[in-house]
């Protein structure tokens, strides 16, 4: 890795401070991606910023039925809360199947949302979800949120400090994974939400996550296993790489949205 | 330079470290811990798996400074006099065939028996599987490992 200053930072106004005086500077949540980015020299901060020890970045809380996760809050402890799994019991389950054991001790969600890997699964639900992230400058809905291939609405200096889901009826999430990496190779988030029916998809899409439309028609219709299967999920704008064409995973995209739909 | 104090397997150590060293590299290097092995160095073989206030976590995918005033056990920390009940179980049931994951596969066993206890879960065979998605075995003695991980979780 190329040499890289490291901040402890003690409050937000200290992070944002020692992001304003770095040349190159970025915000540190678990270094599951950053860390492994930079030793292949993707990335070369010239400064790092943990922003994992500034109070109220770590836990999960309830506002009303607002389910509230700190920015900081690990993979396991998402998973392990006893308020996710009562609240949006889907959202434990998908948190509890990122990477591996050790890597869900370390990795974040405000990590994973801000980094917006196309596999990653956390961006499937904020977006199913119609979660809002909460940073130190303003709140912005999961729709408005992701911006393509590892782009997100964050600004410079932003920090997200939480992430707020609000209950729906039901959801569930599937993934088929890449055996090596353990990201999605697909994977179908799909919730029964107050806005109506919402199905994402993760791993898949030329742009990252995205909302299948001819599966919310579907799934509007008719919430059945047999309904996601016989959808009219179409390749055009999917992935083609070593692991699969886009016309495997746009299947694929059907029989993961299937097992959702019978699990939730 | 950070200035970094941390405990590791019970003892206070305080050095100070530049801002891209691994725990890993710190654990190895400067602490001359040669226990935690550095396999892949990507975060995906587990040979470099030690335990940050009880929590097991990738060594090679942790910043040494991001450790300050944490409590670090590595493969040299577990035994006590004698060899812990996860060791033993690996030596009874020969869970190694070259050892080079043999550091990284006990220090994440030991981290899923006490998760699991304290959650009051059955670890089965098939969860001991689950559960080492994250630590590589190239010799693939798997059945050995996993024979090891379920002996020693009835003796811790």
């Amino acid at each position: 890795m190329y040499p890289t200053k490291y901040h402890k930072a003690a409050s937000i106004d200290d992070a944002v401070k020692a992001l304003g005086a770095g040349e190159e500077a970025m915000i540190l949540g678990g270094g599951q991606t950053l860390i492994a980015t930079m030793k292949q020299h993707l990335a070369a901060p010239s400064d790092l910023v943990d922003v994992r020890s500034i109070e109220g970045m770590v836990g999960v809380s309830l506002d009303g039925d607002m389910l509230v996760i700190g920015g900081a809050t690990t993979h396991a402890e998402v998973a392990s809360s006893k308020e996710v799994q009562k609240h949006t019991p889907a959202l434990a389950r998908l948190a509890g199947g990122i990477g591996d054991p050790a890597v869900r001790h370390a990795g974040t969600i405000g990590g994973s949302v801000a980094n917006n890997d196309p596999a990653a699964d956390y961006p499937a639900a904020l977006l199913a979800l119609g979660a809002t992230v909460v940073t130190n400058q303003r709140e912005i809905g999961a729709d408005d949120f992701f911006d393509g291939l590892f782009t997100t609405a964050l600004d410079e200096g932003e920090i997200i400090t939480a992430v707020k889901f609000p209950k729906v009826e039901a959801a569930a999430y599937a993934k088929f994974a890449q055996p090596a990496s353990l990201f999605a190779l697909v994977g179908v988030f799909v919730a029964k939400t107050a806005d109506g029916v919402r199905v994402t998809v993760t791993g898949a899409g030329d742009e990252g996550v995205f909302r299948s439309e001819a599966l919310e028609v579907a799934l509007t219709a008719d919430w059945s296993e047999a309904s996601a299967k016989g959808a009219d999920v179409s390749a055009d704008g999917l992935m083609s790489d070593i692991h699969g064409a886009a016309a495997y995973r746009a299947n694929l995209i059907k029989v993961m949205a299937a097992r959702a739909v019978l699990a939730s | 330079m950070t200035k970094v104090n941390m405990t590791v397997n019970g003892k206070a150590v305080s050095r100070n470290v530049s801002g891209e060293t691994l725990l890993s590299e710190f654990l190895r290097e400067d602490l001359r811990l040669t226990g935690t092995h550095i396999g892949c160095d990507t975060s995906q073989c587990g040979a470099c798996v030690v335990h940050i206030n009880g929590k097991a976590v990738k060594a090679c995918t942790t910043l040494a400074a991001a450790t300050d005033g944490a409590d670090v056990t590595t493969i040299e920390g577990l035994a006590n006099g004698e060899l812990h009940p996860m060791q033993a179980a690996f030596k009874e049931h020969h869970g190694l065939q070259c050892g080079f994951c043999t550091p990284g596969m006990i220090m994440s066993g030991v981290d899923m028996v006490n998760r699991y206890k304290a959650e009051g879960r059955e670890l089965t065979a098939e969860a001991v599987r689950h559960e080492l998605e994250g630590n590589i075995c190239r010799c693939t003695g798997y059945h050995n490992i996993v024979k090891a991980v379920q002996d020693a979780a009835t003796k811790m």
